[in-house]
């Protein structure tokens, strides 16, 4: 944690409410996202013992495991989530546009894409093990299950992996969300409750946020937002309500299990909405389209994947997977990092606290300097700016700005508090730099050493050509019976 | 210490290894060495490149970074004069001069553009861009801190190949969470040995037993603390390194951990316990402090190579982060003294080295903290002294450090753990502390 | 009386199950965990009486499917568990002996143990057999901890293994990082009782392997699945912890004279002593209060309320708090940074570094 998120957690602890650590906000928020408060048996991997879901804040969908070990029972949730999640993500894939680039094919990319919200990173990572054990199940063979339960595991399968993406915000969690935005008067640790957390930014009326994340401790007052359940629900009501399903599974008996799961559910869903409230209520950042926009291609290229009947997502990742997606990762990190101290100036003002950016004020400029003599002549135009930032960046250091795209500056002097620059990049062809391209005297800038230029990873083997370092090449997968059939209990 | 080597000179103790590898090269795809500081791996990879390029066939050699290759070239250049050597390098790589002036170095971005050399060197990065051509030898140089993936990019490019490397330095990393691949055998952001290792547990594993840089008063206790289960010993005796230093003193406490490293070839500067900041001022000035007057007492190093003056190019300072390094560089440390992170400083050789630790003036130490890799880099970089400066505490601070790393399935378990390399090397620095007079 | 005895007032001293004593380590610079461990408090029972009890409640679900789990493992004589102990070594044995030292009587069963450990070690050779229910024991603080009998531990040719079955599920060879660790910090606990014993009965103590085994159910069935855990740095770890706790002379030095945390309880063993008494007897020892302990500690809720009481920047966390430079006081960082407090001698740099970090906040959120 940095000195400056420090410090807004001492200021949230005194005044008692949450505290800004951002300026715009930094994910994607959907018009019409769909929010899915999923719950899990204690004990068991991924046994769903009931969800709220929906995209209408007034419309929860309640679905409910009656008996939470019943193999069919989980598979006909697993059918019924499909039924509320498919035709909400499908939605999405009919219209497209056509994206041009340059030296490639042009290719489609849908216009939107879905987003789902989920209170926290263990529902992530439920979402993630549901879809890990319905995505290879099969609609024919051995033990049937309805043929939308293996197509909501894949689905589930990539809203995961695209979640451990930064900068990804196809499936948000509600918690990581908001503390990229606010800091709270007490630890890291304890903000993983959503209710505290929410608590915190946004106290009742008449109440602080440490009193509101207190009472959120309170498991009676606010159900945890799961997957786990608070055992006290767990040995008090649910587990007499599935008892009484055992001995009579009537109507009746699911009601009472359902009634039980409501009141678990209900709050934390009406949490969800106002988490989403509070992030719309944020100026969207500048860079965070572009990332939807990436979004929106890798939604895409799912959607088409499955339309090419590809077999599920495999267990693990190979070794030329795994290789890829650890660049592809990378690459979006380093990305993502430059992209927020970019957008906000609250992220920028921690790399002007480490001394890896400034800010100041424009005291000279020499737009016309050029460097070099006739056909080798280059535009350097040299601009002065006084800061009083703390550490300041060694000569030959490349800068960029967040002010100007495009925009790249040598340290040519540190004099002081006076550090002269050349511009380097983003000046036009002219031999005069294009208008707006030179800061001005009077001008307030900012330019950082944190730059976006990374160098393009090279190719990696074919997977069949795995080398001899690296296991040889893996056997072919073929989608087996036994994964189809394995046990769910 | 090998049983095998008892007995022997380190000079033989040493060869004998180094024959066993070449011997081993032809037999197996891959024969992996295992090289603890300074025990000569440069001399390995030039002896084996020489040995290769015997039987006429071409070889590739792949580093890490530039800086690497550039040594490795020049190396090899001096030593094989007789040798083509292919000096392959992304757009923008400027030779550095003590290449530049080689007749039997070319250097290109291509390998089309370097003619036909017997050697071809280049870093793991350049050589993923290539792909084109295979060559029937490879020597990957500082094999543990190369990441698996990067294997991945160029293992295709060689029929065998010999890695070496030092596995007690920092482990590579990755800037996002690996936990999705912890446990398999090709997990991209393990080492290149490890996962080598893991699909061929077959391949030999030599040691290189003896340590020509760390001196007899260093080896033992970086050995001890770093390498405990396979240990290396010093190739020279204690009569064959001696750091003199030449001009009269002040008896300043400064003075005191100097002449205390210069004899001892440790000493503990140590400041007053406090928690502070990362870059505590007194702490970095005291490092500055002690490089300038280190100079200032105009030290001459006496060693099995004779005697020479220790020149700011021949002292460096290390530290664990780059704000560190920064603050230490802002506080007036001549200009040609190097000043670096542990990550930087692998593979590295000083004659004097000063060194703020990693844990001086924390109140709770990570895993970062505790990696026993950066201290190892810190404290083995030296051929004669290494000075550590630290505030007292960190004593305490271990032993209040709570143990909850969390584990994962099928990962091979890391040795040394951090925190009991960090208690040996305080338990000998100890010995020779100097603290300030208040 | 004994000073450790006096703290804890006339009741037994609370037995340290496995799991207490891989807990011992979760925060060893805590001088109050420390002494109330040591003195074999209950602090489970002494949060409640003060009003805080720490929320680690465990759900019926997970119990049933815990034990129901372990019952399937061990079947026929742990006839499952010796088919993946075969795969997991590659051993030939067919056979297999099962010895369920829980068969005995409690007050009989450490004997037991002794016994058919020390038969074992001796004979070796040839054999292989299940120990079912051992009862072992650690010595913890100057006390004779037993420990719960809930592994098993498995000996072939005199080579003893520990088997810890865990009901979390390891998927496509993976578990939750963190309870595996605690699983292996429980074995070590083990592995060290096994190798004190052999030691005691004059054997080798490396017949006790550091090789654990972790049996625990596959992807989302009850089918089982063996791994095998190195636990020598745990085993590490724990030597370390106990050699400290022997050490809590340095600590009793500093508790005043009549300090107690005895609850004082009455006659159907309900605590008498009045809550207000005890919080003032407790909060004269130091502790050293961390998030993290919300986690792993009995008393969290009461030293968490206490540091919230001094606003303490413990309550932000570790990482927090280093960053800070070691400022203890939220307020006194928070007068740093605005500038209306001098900052002490020493405190100069992080003063300086928070006021810059205030000027930066407020010039971005003008």
């Amino acid at each position: 944690m940095s000195v400056l998120a420090a410090l807004a957690r001492l200021r949230a602890a005194r005044e008692g409410v949450a505290q800004p650590i951002a300026t715009v906000r930094h994910c994607h928020l959907a018009s019409r996202p769909m929010v899915l408060v999923p719950l899990k048996l204690a004990g068991e991997a991924a046994a769903p013992l009931g969800a709220v879901v929906g995209t209408d804040p007034d419309h929860p969908r309640l679905l409910v495991v009656p008996q939470p070990r019943d193999r069919d029972l989980r598979f006909s949730f697993a059918a019924e989530l499909a039924e509320v999640l498919l035709p909400y993500v499908e939605g999405f894939a009919g219209a497209t546009e056509t994206v041009e680039r340059r030296g490639g094919e042009p290719y489609e990319r849908c216009l939107d894409a879905p987003q789902i919200l989920v209170p926290n990173r263990p529902a992530v990572t439920f979402l993630g093990l549901l879809g890990r054990s319905t995505r290879f199940r099969r609609a024919d063979g051995p033990c049937p299950v309805h043929p939308s339960v293996p197509l909501l595991g894949r689905w589930l399968t990539y809203f995961a992996d695209r979640s451990h993406r930064p900068g990804s915000s196809l499936l948000l969690a509600a918690t990581e969300a908001l503390s990229t935005h606010w800091a709270t008067g007490q630890s890291a640790l304890e903000d993983a409750n959503l209710a505290a957390l929410v608590g915190w930014i946004d106290p009742p009326e008449g109440m602080s946020g440490a009193r509101a994340a207190e009472e959120a401790e309170d498991p009676l007052l606010w159900p945890p937002a799961g997957p786990a359940t608070d055992p006290g629900f767990d040995n008090e009501v649910l587990a007499p309500a599935v008892r009484a399903y055992e001995e009579a599974p009537s109507g009746h008996a699911v009601e009472r299990v359902a009634q039980a799961l409501r009141t678990q559910l209900e709050p934390t869903w009406r949490l969800m909405w106002r988490a989403a409230g509070l992030l719309r209520a944020l100026p969207e950042g500048g860079r965070v389209g572009e990332r939807w926009e990436a979004d929106r291609g890798s939604f895409t290229r799912f959607v088409e994947r499955l339309a090419e009947n590809g077999p599920p997502q495999a267990r693990r990742d190979g070794a030329v997977g795994a290789a890829a997606r650890l660049a592809g990762l990378e690459r979006a990190q380093a990305g993502y990092e430059v992209q927020r101290a970019y957008d906000d100036p609250l992220i920028m003002a921690e790399y002007r606290l480490t001394g890896e950016a400034f800010a100041g004020t424009v005291t000279a400029a020499d737009p016309g300097h050029a460097e070099g003599e006739g056909r080798s002549r280059k535009l350097r135009p040299l601009v002065t700016v006084k800061t009083a930032d703390p550490v300041q960046p060694a000569p030959g250091t490349v800068l960029g700005s967040p002010d100007r795209r495009g925009h790249a500056a040598e340290v040519v002097e540190v004099a002081g508090d006076e550090i002269t620059l050349k511009i380097v990049k983003g000046m036009g062809r002219g031999r005069t730099p294009a208008p707006g391209s030179v800061p001005e005297p009077g001008e307030r800038v900012t330019y950082t050493s944190l730059t976006g230029d990374f160098p393009s990873s090279p190719a990696l083997p074919d997977p069949e050509l795995t080398p001899w370092t690296h296991g040889g090449p893996p056997e072919e997968y073929v989608p087996g019976d036994e994964e189809a059939r394995e046990e769910w209990a | 210490m090998n049983d095998e080597g008892r007995g022997m000179t380190p000079q033989r103790e040493a060869a004998a290894v180094v024959d066993a590898v070449l011997a081993d090269l032809p037999r197996h795809r891959g024969v992996v060495v295992d090289s603890p500081p300074g025990a000569g791996k440069s001399t390995l990879v030039v002896r084996a490149a020489g040995h290769i390029a015997e039987t006429g066939e071409p070889l590739m050699i792949v580093a890490q970074t530039n800086e690497q290759v550039d040594d490795l070239v020049e190396r090899l250049a001096t030593e094989r004069p007789d040798l083509p050597i292919g000096r392959l390098a992304a757009s923008g790589y400027v030779a550095p001069g003590r290449i530049q002036a080689r007749p039997n170095v070319s250097v290109a971005g291509r390998v089309a553009d370097l003619g036909d050399p017997a050697v071809v060197i280049a870093t793991a990065d350049k050589w993923a861009w290539v792909g084109d051509r295979t060559w029937p030898w490879a020597i990957v140089d500082e094999a543990y801190q190369m990441r698996s993936d990067k294997l991945l990019r160029i293992a295709s490019l060689f029929e065998r190949s010999l890695f070496v490397g030092d596995p007690g330095q920092l482990d590579p990393f990755s800037i996002v969470d690996g936990e999705r691949w912890a446990g398999l055998s090709w997990d991209p952001v393990q080492s290149a040995v490890s996962v080598l290792l893991r699909h061929n547990p077959g391949l030999p594993v030599h040691r290189l037993p003896v340590s020509w840089r760390l001196p007899a008063t260093a080896a033992p206790v970086v050995s001890e603390a770093f390498y405990p289960f396979t240990g290396f010993r010093a190739g020279t005796g204690p009569a064959d390194r001696a750091l003199e230093l030449t001009a009269g003193g002040m008896r300043t406490c400064y003075d005191r951990a100097l002449e205390e490293a210069a004899s001892a070839g440790w000493a503990l500067y140590e400041l007053p316990s406090r928690h502070t900041v990362r870059t505590d001022a007194e702490a970095v000035r005291a490092v500055a402090v002690l490089a300038v007057r280190l100079l200032q007492r105009a030290p001459v190093a006496h060693s099995e190579r004779g005697s020479h003056r220790v020149t700011p190019d021949r002292i460096a300072v290390g530290a664990a982060h780059r704000d560190q390094v920064a603050a230490i560089r802002a506080a007036g440390v001549p200009e040609e003294i190097t000043v670096d992170t542990a990550n930087r400083l692998q593979g590295r050789e000083y004659d004097v080295t000063i060194v703020l630790h990693p844990l001086s003036g924390r109140r709770d130490a990570t895993a970062f903290h505790l990696e026993s890799g950066r201290l190892c880099v810190l404290t083995s970089r030296h051929r004669h002294a290494c000075v550590v400066v630290a505030r007292a505490g960190i004593p305490e601070l271990l032993d209040a450090h709570p143990s909850a790393e969390p584990m994962r399935l099928g990962v091979p378990v890391r040795f040394p753990d951090g925190w009991e390399a960090n208690q040996a090397v305080l338990a000998h620095l100890a010995k020779h502390r100097v603290t300030p007079l208040l | 009386m004994n000073r450790l005895d006096a703290l804890r007032g006339p009741v037994s001293a609370r037995p340290h199950d496995a799991r207490a004593i891989a807990a011992l380590a979760a925060n060893p610079g805590c001088a109050r965990r420390a002494l109330l461990d040591a003195a074999g408090v209950d602090k489970d029972r002494t949060a409640r009486h003060l009003g805080v009890p720490a929320p680690f409640g465990r759900s019926q679900f997970a119990i049933t499917r815990g034990n129901a789990f372990e019952a399937l493992v061990k079947e026929n004589g742990c006839a499952g568990l010796l088919r993946l102990l075969r795969e997991l070594f590659g051993l030939a044995v067919e056979e297999v002996g099962y010895q369920d030292v829980e068969s005995v009587g409690a007050h009989l069963r450490h004997s037991h143990t002794r016994a058919l450990i020390d038969r074992a070690a001796r004979e070796g050779e040839g054999t292989a057999v299940f120990y079912d229910h051992p009862l072992l024991s650690l010595e913890i603080a100057g006390h004779t901890s037993y420990l719960e009998p809930d592994v098993v531990a498995f000996q072939l040719g005199g080579r003893f293994h520990i088997v810890e079955i865990k009901s979390f599920a390891v998927i496509d060879g993976q578990a939750a990082p963190d309870k595996v660790a605690a699983a292996a910090r429980q074995a070590a606990v083990y592995v060290l009782a096994l190798r004190t014993l052999l030691t005691d009965l004059g054997h080798d103590p490396r017949l006790a392997s550091h090789e654990a085994v972790l049996v625990c159910p596959e992807n989302f069935t009850n089918r089982p699945v063996a791994t095998s855990l190195d636990v020598r740095r745990q085993l590490a770890v724990l030597r370390r912890q106990l050699a400290r706790m022997t050490e809590v002379d340095r600590l009793l030095a500093e508790v005043p004279d009549g300090l107690t945390f005895d609850l004082a309880p009455d006659g159907d063993g309900v605590p008498t002593r009045p809550a207000r008494e005890l919080a003032e007897a407790l909060s004269r020892v130091p502790a050293r209060y961390a998030p993290d302990c919300l986690s792993t500690c009995d008393m969290c809720m009461f030293c968490r309320s206490e540091a919230r009481e001094c606003g303490s920047t413990d309550l932000l966390g570790r990482q927090v708090r280093d960053r800070l430079g070691g400022v203890s006081g939220m307020a006194e960082a928070l007068g740093m940074a605005e500038g209306v407090l001098t900052p002490a001698e020493g405190q100069e740099e992080i003063a300086l570094l928070l006021r810059t970090a205030e000027r930066l906040r407020q010039e971005c959120l003008r």
